[in-house]
């Protein structure tokens, strides 16, 4: 255990020295307050509009932002120490291979969900203090916990990626390749799907697909605790199937363990 | 006690098709420093992550401190091994003190042991800046202090000199002869070094992961039987007219001499009145080194050439 606290406690000093924690959380801030009184700009009107639509748009700007933050803040975390030997001085310390992707685990997956408890939590506070409405905690509590693990999902695959990768600049194409598939071309992909299946490809079975990209799953706790007016596209079709927000958590928690269970096996697998 | 620290026994390993050390048989025993000399990729650095249980042997047995270095049980004694790889680039943004106490944290050790090692190596000054404003010469005394971490029983450094100026490589033989006598087992990897003789009490010389040879440096000139060179000054050539000194002459006021007439040549010198001086060289560990290497050249049959062997030839005569 103290390994862990070892590793864990320089990766996240790494990450206030390199003032990821910093830019990360001023970036959240930024676009939730921003999103929450001037998001009804359009519609010709400034100020704070209904609290689904605020979540809505935040949650379709954090699926873009947050993996592809994630992803930058770790995608060189192995492969960057294995081009400079510490890798391999590391391992023959006392440290398990465990021990040190759980240690960096917990550090980089701290910078991430410290930002984003800052970050949205406050614009949560100051809706909370006008508003005085205690519905606005509840729904941002969600918002943010989903958030953290979209986060940490995604700082799991970079491991696999950063394990994989036999130098640097691999890892960040792939990096970037996977960001664009999650982000992008899954929903794209499954939007064609669902026009081209003449046949109609069935609520459940839809739901089913968005359950295999965390960033669908994401947008879908989020989504289903909003008035359904708010929302359109495919994703209105899946927020009527039946899984509770509880249930979708706990999918996306899964999607933390998996990819990290996948890093560990990588690791262990790895020649050095 | 009186057990080997290390003890390797028909080790084998090869990556993939090409084979990187066959059947080496090592033992180092408390306190005993050993010179590994090979050049690159001769399998210097496969046989130390065997020994460290970063990779397992294919073939035979590898035991450190009565243990199988690769197996989960034997962790806890890594934090008595120090390990200096041979390329490694240190966290560019933390400050030295940060890097050395990180390491020494892992190894159960406090931020005081990291200050103290960085006074030991000679950078305690610099401990509070960034390891990217280090000079070659301060990161390989930071990767040294390193090593040194938690008073190792075992040592494993590759290529430690490597970037460090004359007093520093001074310095550092100073710490490896103090840790001897504390008992600890060194390994000091590297290509042939000059001045590293008098620190090592075995060379084993490997290539293309075979033993060439391992013993005592006077053991392996004896076997490689290398002439020592003896330079009398004075004698005014009169060397050619004694008959007894006539065959070991290769030039005026220049002897060649056999390793074990060694002593019979000197004392016939000393005799003479006339000598002014003498200087006495025996054959050095990168004579040593280069004659065991063309030894394998010459008993592999593609790479016999005949500049070689008159070299060996000059060399008998």
């Amino acid at each position: 255990m103290r390994e862990i606290i070892t590793v864990a406690n320089k990766e996240f000093h790494d990450g206030l020295r390199n003032r990821w924690l910093l830019s990360i959380t001023l970036i959240f801030a930024v676009l939730s307050v921003g999103l929450t009184y001037f998001g009804a700009a359009a519609s010709g009107t400034v100020g704070v509009t209904s609290l689904s639509t605020t979540i809505a748009s935040l949650a379709s700007l954090a699926v873009f932002l947050i993996p592809l933050i994630a992803l930058l803040l770790s995608y060189d975390s192995f492969v960057g120490e294995q081009e400079g030997g510490t890798l391999l001085l590391l391992l023959t310390y006392p440290l398990s291979k465990n021990q040190l992707l759980l240690g960096k685990f917990f550090g980089q997956g701290g910078i991430i969900t410290l930002a984003t408890l800052l970050g949205f939590g406050a614009s949560a506070l100051l809706l909370y203090i006008q508003h005085d409405n205690f519905a606005i905690i509840e729904t941002f509590a969600y918002f943010i916990l989903s958030a953290t693990l979209l986060g940490l999902s995604f700082t799991a695959i970079a491991y696999m990626i950063s394990l994989v990768a036999s130098e640097k600049s691999k890892a960040a194409g792939m990096a970037l390749l996977t960001w664009f598939f999650f982000a992008l071309v899954f929903d794209l992909a499954l939007l064609a799907l669902l026009v081209s299946a003449d046949s109609g490809l069935s609520q459940s079975a839809l739901t089913q697909l968005m359950m295999l990209n965390p960033a669908d799953v994401f947008r879908l706790v989020n989504l289903a605790g909003l008035d359904s007016t708010d929302v359109n596209g495919a994703l209105a079709v899946a927020i009527n199937a039946n899984l509770t927000q509880g249930q979708l958590l706990l999918i996306l928690l899964s999607w933390v363990i998996a990819p990290l269970a996948m890093a560990s096996v990588i690791f262990k697998n790895k020649k050095l | 006690m009186n057990s080997p620290i290390v003890t390797l026994e028909n080790v084998s390993k090869h990556y993939k098709n090409l084979p990187a050390l066959s059947s080496i048989n090592l033992q180092l025993a408390q306190g005993e420093v050993l010179g590994l000399f090979g050049h690159n990729g001769a399998g210097k650095t496969t046989m130390m992550k065997l020994i460290l249980g970063v990779i397992s042997a294919d073939a035979g047995n590898v035991t450190v401190m009565g243990m199988k270095p690769d197996n989960k049980s034997a962790w806890h004694m890594r934090a008595k091994m120090g390990y200096l790889p041979e390329n490694v680039m240190f966290y560019e943004q933390l400050t030295g003190l940060e890097v050395l106490s990180y390491f020494s944290r892992l190894k159960g050790q406090s931020t005081a042991h990291a200050k103290a090692l960085l006074e030991q190596v000679g950078i305690a000054h610099a401990m509070d800046r960034q390891v990217k404003t280090y000079s070659k010469g301060m990161r390989q005394r930071l990767g040294l202090a390193q090593a040194f971490i938690g008073e190792p029983k075992l040592l494993l450094l590759d290529e430690p000199t490597v970037g460090l100026d004359p007093s520093a490589t001074a310095e550092f033989y100073q710490s490896v002869d103090r840790l001897k006598t504390q008992g600890t087992s060194v390994v000091l990897c590297s290509h042939v070094l000059p001045g590293v003789e008098q620190h090592i009490d075995r060379a084993m010389i490997i290539s293309g992961g075979k033993t060439l040879a391992l013993g005592t440096i006077a053991e392996l000139r004896g076997q490689a039987n290398l002439p020592t060179k003896i330079k009398p000054l004075g004698l005014n050539g009169t060397l050619a007219n004694d008959t007894l000194l006539r065959p070991y002459l290769i030039g005026a006021d220049n002897l060649q001499v056999p390793e074990q007439e060694k002593l019979m040549v000197l004392r016939h010198l000393l005799a003479d009145d006339s000598l002014r001086d003498i200087s006495v060289e025996s054959a050095n560990l990168e004579q040593v080194y280069q004659y065991y290497l063309q030894q394998k050249a010459s008993t592999n049959p593609e790479k016999i050439n005949n500049n070689s062997a008159t070299e060996n030839n000059k060399a008998g005569a």
